[in-house]
């Protein structure tokens, strides 16, 4: 017994042969959960989120804890000297490596996501503007990509980190200046793409103003890209500051970043290794789930931009 | 063609200058370079003769011009630390920067095109997969942990290499496969990316039909045409290289301009680092400048378009 019926009783056939089609975002339900690599690399970033977020309770030791009689204990599966009391063992100056590493988490996470988050507002809107407005404004935008591509990015960070000091926000600032371009460069052919769309055509005819345009009507159709640019971004820019935070023109000491522990691990990798290796394998898998989480992203939102 | 000429010189020469004014402004930044280079306990006294000593009491402007025009003589001033002229600095070590880029440009190029080319010929095969894998690996393993990686094996355990110095061949081996592994995957995507579209257009099917050895089409008419993106990331690459070797360089010590810049930031000797940056910016948009005429001469579409 149908619950309504409907006058002309042609109800139960009507369903018969109506074709669900799923809803956008249903079809992107479906496509991340069957996509193995987005998965894969979403399940790996939340667990260093949660070491990250978790850190002061998760942690055994406080991470600037010292105990000089306890230097360089091997970790544990190391038969002779390992111990359960520090299974990652402890680095030059005793404190337990492995609170180390999970306090690093904090800080590349920290810095990696609001780089990327900050340059991704920048250059978006930057390249927004220029594909919008074409013409004079469009070929300055050019010319401050060009500039920007001119500039070796490396050196100008670190030029930049040494005159105004290595703290976080600094670091973030630095960071995000090293990656606005491609957000710009590709939010802005997006843009020339869709400017020419009727519906942009209209909300010009009823005097909608220019910013509100480039908000309401153009920006939704650049997020995708968006946010595959600035997963990709976040992983550069975890790399770049633990490159940085290596070469001593990054985070300072003694805050527990991935790239300063590898480089004061480096003096004892010939004896010790692993105090490279824990900092260098978290890189690379944080790195890598980010990406493959990333591409993931990518397949999701727009399938038919594969290879 | 003489008037896409002319407006990509128009844009090379303005960005130049541009590059030119950060270069100069990057360790001003500070605020009080003098006050930085007198040291920490200088009385006042000291840090305004310091100032004067190195015609930092001028006016930024006089002081960027007077830089600037001595640049276009080929005068980039004197170290603060040395005392040697810029210049010859410079000279005596972008041999080994150079060197180092073109060995990395070349191991990740012998790797990452018939890498990409066996890809796009089996694409989703056990193959293609394994050269995805091997990109996804080169893109994510930090260049820094990966030196210290190689030192370990070949340098420590198997003593094949030695660990540091810029001396001979072997020298570079280690950094140039360092370096090379990062810039493997954007060449591998691209020959793989290039190749699946070619091999898809009718000018191959039409190759095949007519039963030309299949091998030779792979090469010399399908390779052919998607070798012409890579040109152009080449000069993009190795432009990005010159910059980018300072952790490699100060990892294996080698005694490139990387190296140098990296001392040099770290002592604030800032008409060495001014200098670096700015000749590193000009030879990047001199190259893609190249790159740009190389494409515009082999695609009338770019150079009419």
């Amino acid at each position: 017994m149908p619950d309504t019926i409907h006058p002309n009783g042609l109800e139960d056939q009507v369903d018969e042969f109506e074709i669900a089609v799923p809803s956008p975002p249903e079809l992107m339900r479906r496509r991340a959960k069957s996509h193995r690599g987005f998965i894969i690399g979403g399940s790996v970033v939340l667990f260093f989120l949660a070491v990250a977020v978790f850190a002061p309770v998760l942690a055994p030791y406080g991470p600037y804890d010292q105990e000089l009689t306890k230097r360089l204990i091997p970790p544990v599966w190391d038969a002779a000297k390992g111990t359960w009391d520090h299974p990652f063992g402890t680095d030059a100056l005793g404190r337990d490596y492995l609170t180390r590493l999970m306090y690093g988490a904090q800080i590349s996470l920290m810095i990696g996501f609001f780089a990327a988050a900050v340059s991704a507002i920048v250059g978006s809107t930057i390249g927004m503007i220029g594909g919008y407005f074409g013409g004079r404004v469009d070929n300055f935008i050019m010319y401050l990509i060009n500039v920007k591509l001119a500039l070796p990015g490396l050196l100008v960070a670190l030029s930049l980190v040494s005159v105004f000091g290595g703290s976080i926000l600094a670091l973030i600032l630095i960071l995000s200046f090293l990656f606005w371009d491609r957000y710009a460069v590709v939010t802005r052919s997006v843009t020339q793409q869709i400017r020419v769309n009727d519906y942009i055509t209209a909300a010009q005819a009823l005097g909608t103003s220019r910013t509100r345009i480039i908000i309401g009507e153009v920006l939704p159709n650049v997020m995708n890209q968006i946010i595959v640019i600035a997963s990709l971004e976040m992983a550069v820019a975890i790399i770049v500051e633990a490159a940085l935070s290596f070469l001593g023109l990054g985070v300072q000491p003694p805050t527990p970043s991935w790239g300063l522990l590898l480089s004061e691990g480096r003096s004892y990798m010939f004896f010790m290794p692993y105090l490279i290796n824990f900092p260098g394998l978290a890189i690379f898998f944080l790195v890598i789930s980010i990406n493959m989480m990333g591409d993931g992203i990518r397949d999701i939102t727009a399938p038919e931009g594969r290879n | 063609m003489a008037k896409f000429l002319l407006h990509r010189l128009y844009i090379a020469i303005l960005v130049a200058i541009t590059v030119s004014v950060i270069a100069f402004s990057l360790l001003r930044l500070s605020g009080d370079l003098a006050a930085e280079l007198a040291g920490e306990d200088a009385s006042e006294e000291e840090i305004a003769q310091t100032a004067k000593q190195y015609g930092l009491d001028r006016p930024l402007y006089v002081q960027y011009f007077d830089w600037a025009g001595d640049a276009l003589t080929g005068d980039l001033g004197r170290s603060l630390f040395t005392n040697e002229p810029v210049v010859e600095m410079i000279f005596e070590r972008i041999g080994v920067t150079i060197k180092l880029a073109l060995y990395a440009i070349f191991v990740s190029l012998i790797v990452a095109i018939p890498l990409g080319v066996l890809a796009s010929v089996r694409p989703n095969t056990l193959i293609d997969r394994m050269a995805l894998g091997i990109a996804v690996f080169g893109q994510a393993i930090p260049n820094f942990y990966f030196a210290l990686l190689l030192i370990l094996l070949f340098a420590v355990n198997l003593r094949w290499l030695p660990i540091s110095g810029n001396d001979s061949f072997a020298n570079f081996i280690l950094p140039a496969f360092t370096l090379g592994l990062g810039a493997m995957p954007q060449f591998m995507r691209l020959t793989r990316s290039g190749m699946l579209d070619v091999l898809d257009s009718d000018f191959i099917r039409t190759a095949r039909a007519k039963g030309l050895n299949p091998r030779r089409v792979l090469f010399k008419h399908a390779l052919r045409n998607a070798i012409l993106p890579i040109v152009s990331l080449m000069a993009v690459v190795l432009g990005f290289l010159l910059g980018g070797t300072v952790i490699i360089e100060s990892i294996f010590a080698l005694n490139g301009v990387g190296f140098l810049a990296f001392e040099s930031i770290m002592r604030q000797d800032f008409p060495v680092v001014q200098s670096i940056v700015f000749i590193l910016s000009l030879s990047y948009i001199v190259l893609t400048l190249l790159s740009d005429l190389i494409n515009a001469q082999l695609d009338p579409r770019i150079r009419l378009g």
